[in-house]
């Protein structure tokens, strides 16, 4: 049997930067929320803050950990499996990953030994800079990542030379017309993936009545950051879908399910593509609401697929990603401000939010997944949009070679994954210290009081 | 001629040999932990506990700068190396996450965690060996290349292990110390024997090295290399064998010695490949980026790198000293 090594090349890309994309969501989000923990503990000296930055640490040093190995495994990955994306877009794209490693990758990987280790070897100064310096520099690695991925999606600044990308001028290669909203719209999503994270892993152990009261400065902490994020989250990507229909039509039109060109186009809610016939079967719509929210006028005009023949991306995973990533958007901000609306009115969460919240712990996970097979499935069948296509930049290994890694990959990750969650389940099993110092004090209180 | 290609040349050599020299001690930990206890284990995965994220680092730089400086053969270079690479970084992989698993997961799961990262240790180590063997042999697909490429992935593991030996003499006291020594003094000589062997073996390997070594008058001037190289070698081979020496806590001489040997193999592999990024393929002229490019990265690297080396240095003091058992809270 034959395989295609592009599409194999294609599905290992895909496998590893799913994969990798999981930890740095969380880090990059997590990262923030220690760093108020620990100025909290700095400003109140409550030592319950300083339990929570410390329950807070080792989940991230362990998420860091994988986010470091698999990311290591992209660095390489360009090379060994795409080595025409290097050959003509390596002018931009490496001094870029370069700056990622100079810049960023370097201070979080040193300074996250403070964080861990450094309690009694550095000031409560040095321990909270640390933090800082960790904190810019994983926002900072999302920088570089993020501005190459959006001038992949949007060039700009650059001159074609003999077919060799050669650079023009690099602010207008860094700061490219979609950088800025893809920016905002990870570093937002990171955020909440990590609130639902510590909130939702947080309820569990209130409901395993492993909590002490740290445990519920992080669930407050975690469901009102999200309950702000999450509608701010929807308007950035209201921004983002706008500066997409004017830079990359294709993407959206396969996002809307639009096939012909049309004024005040209707919004597909739910249906099912069919490519073949250029139609949406079973389709639920809401008439001249897709023109209404991206031309954001009633008779809007929208391109339709049929314009991009040969040059528009597969619709069918576009078009459920996208549902997916905004069904799960919508349910976040559901629970955050139900959540919310309880812990306001009762102080406390009872037995039924603190199930959701934990059933929602990963809800970041899938959004973010689903929102990058949008943005990046969208973009197909280039590499570098309307410059380099994925076709011609792909090694020429044989099948089975790329078959043979695939699915050693696959088996490693699929390991890695399910040893994670477990290990952070166990991790949320033990007693909070805060617990312990709570029961600790009343045995004291009750020994006094009996003597 | 332009300048900027060979200043990246440099910075690469110097993040990879700055990779061999730390990354090295900690796969060289990895690779001695069947020989310890359960609870010495513990002691040496914590020497290497705020260190070893960082020292992964340096490879990613390496690559970095191959993928900033030299688009062209960072895509020749591993497309060639595919298997190799593969197997290197799902050895990384395992390693890696293993070593923060092993504390966190439960207590039945540890010796299995412990396994694996021994496994991705001496994996990752012999990969590397592979890579390193087949791009001295300019990548090509011949029988020599083969057995050049298995030497060295032999090779490596015990330079490896040498190091992870050293640290322990820098970093532990008491018990741990001496079997560290024993352990060295084991490992030492198959490793100069190997160091030896590879020396001779690399210009009978490859008839470009051996032009640029054996010909007057460069292999006067090169003499020092070898024979800085033996000294250490040698340096490192006494303290090991003088039990006074090592009572007296010189054991850090030892790591001294094998960065002076890393120094110079690296000096020499350097000479052996230079101008060639590629040996008889490419040179670092044909293998850069525009010099647009060039200039745009030079100024990060000219500014990030001594702020690494600072950095870096900055932590070592932090966590400076014999272990104590590290654990987050304390």
């Amino acid at each position: 049997m034959d395989f295609d090594p592009l599409i194999l090349s294609r599905i290992q890309f895909a496998l590893n930067i799913s994969f990798h994309i999981l930890f740095p969501t969380i880090t990059i989000g997590l990262c923030w929320l220690l760093l108020f923990f620990r100025i909290r503990f700095t400003q109140t000296r409550d030592i319950e803050w300083e339990y929570a930055y410390y329950f807070w640490v080792k989940i991230f040093a362990l998420t860091f950990a994988l986010g470091v190995v698999s990311g290591i495994t992209m660095s390489f990955q360009f090379g060994t499996n795409w080595p025409g994306f290097m050959e003509k877009a390596g002018n931009i794209a490496g001094p870029m990953l370069g700056y990622e490693v100079l810049t960023a990758f370097f201070l979080e990987a040193s300074f996250l030994s403070i964080m861990l280790f450094g309690k009694n070897r550095v000031s409560n100064k040095v321990h909270l800079l640390s933090t800082l310096v960790v904190t810019v520099g994983t926002s900072m690695s999302a920088f570089w990542i993020l501005s190459l991925n959006s001038w992949m999606q949007t060039p700009d600044g650059y001159t074609l030379i003999d077919g060799v990308i050669h650079i023009e001028n690099w602010m207008e290669i860094i700061f490219n017309p979609s950088f800025p909203y893809r920016f905002a719209h990870m570093l937002t999503a990171s955020l909440l993936t990590a609130s639902f994270l510590v909130a939702g892993v947080s309820a569990w152990r209130a409901r395993k009545k492993v909590d002490g009261p740290a445990t519920w400065k992080v669930i407050r902490t975690g469901v009102f950051l999200a309950a702000i994020l999450a509608p701010v989250q929807i308007l950035i990507g209201d921004f983002h879908g706008l500066n997409s229909l004017e830079h990359q039509p294709a993407k959206v039109a396969a996002i809307e399910g639009v096939w012909h060109t049309q004024r005040g186009a209707p919004l597909t809610l739910f249906g099912i593509p069919d490519e073949q016939q250029q139609t949406t079967h079973y389709a639920i719509k809401i008439p001249k609401l897709a023109s209404l929210i991206l031309t954001h006028e009633l008779e809007g005009e929208i391109q339709g697929l049929s314009d991009f023949e040969g040059e528009h991306p597969p619709v069918t995973p576009v078009f459920w990603a996208f549902r997916i990533m905004v069904v799960v958007g919508l349910l976040m901000l559901l629970v955050a401000w139900f959540c919310s609306y309880k812990i306001f009115k009762y102080k406390t969460l009872k037995d039924f939010s603190l199930r959701i919240l934990s059933w929602m712990t990963f809800s970041g996970w899938v959004a973010v997944l689903a929102g990058w097979y949008v943005t990046e499935i969208g973009r197909q069948p280039w590499v570098v949009t309307g410059i380099l296509r994925t076709s011609d930049v792909v090694a020429d290994h044989s099948g089975g070679t790329v078959l043979t890694t695939l699915v050693a990959y696959s088996i490693l990750y699929t390991g890695l994954l399910v040893s994670y969650v477990l290990t952070l389940r166990y991790m949320s099993t033990k007693k909070a210290r805060s617990l312990m110092a709570m029961q600790e004090r009343q045995k004291i209180d009750q020994f006094n009081g009996a003597g | 001629m332009d300048w900027l290609p060979i200043f990246f040349v440099s910075v690469m050599g110097f993040a990879l040999l700055m990779y061999t020299i730390l990354d090295g001690y900690d796969l060289g930990i990895g690779m001695l932990l069947p020989l310890a206890t359960d609870s010495e284990k513990d002691v040496m995965i914590a020497t290497i506990g705020p260190f070893w994220d960082a020292n992964e680092t340096w490879i990613v730089l390496g690559i970095g700068v191959l993928l900033m400086a030299f688009p062209m053969a960072h895509g020749l270079v591993l497309t060639s190396l595919y298997m190799p690479v593969a197997v290197m970084l799902i050895a990384l992989t395992l390693r890696g996450v293993a070593f923060e698993f092993r504390v966190k997961t439960k207590t039945e799961f540890k010796a299995t965690w412990t396994w694996l990262f021994f496994i991705g240790s001496i994996t990752a180590s012999m990969a590397q060996g592979w890579m390193l063997g087949s791009y001295v042999m300019g990548l090509r697909d011949t029988p020599l290349s083969l057995v050049f490429s298995i030497a060295i992935s032999l090779m490596l593991p015990c330079l490896y292990i040498m190091h992870g030996v050293a640290w322990l003499l820098v970093k532990t006291d008491g018990d741990l110390y001496c079997k560290a020594a024993k352990w060295g003094r084991l490992c030492i000589v198959p490793l100069g024997l190997g160091l030896f062997l590879i020396s001779i073996a690399t210009p009978i390997a490859s008839t470009e090295i051996a032009n640029k070594w054996f010909s007057l008058p460069e292999a006067i001037g090169l003499l020092p290399i070898p024979i800085t190289v033996a000294i250490a070698y040698l340096v490192a081979l006494w303290v090991l064998r003088s039990p006074k020496i090592l009572a007296a806590d010189y054991g850090w001489i030892v790591f001294v010695a094998l960065i002076v040997i890393c120094v110079m193999c690296t000096l020499g592999l350097g000479y052996s490949i230079f101008p060639d990024v590629v040996i008889g393929k490419l040179t670092i002229w044909e293998a850069a980026a525009s010099r647009d490019s060039l200039k745009f990265a030079f100024v990060g690297t000219v500014i990030a790198v001594p702020c690494i080396f600072i950095y870096t240095v900055f932590i070592y003091r932090v966590f400076a000293g014999k272990i104590k058992i590290l654990s987050y809270e304390s």
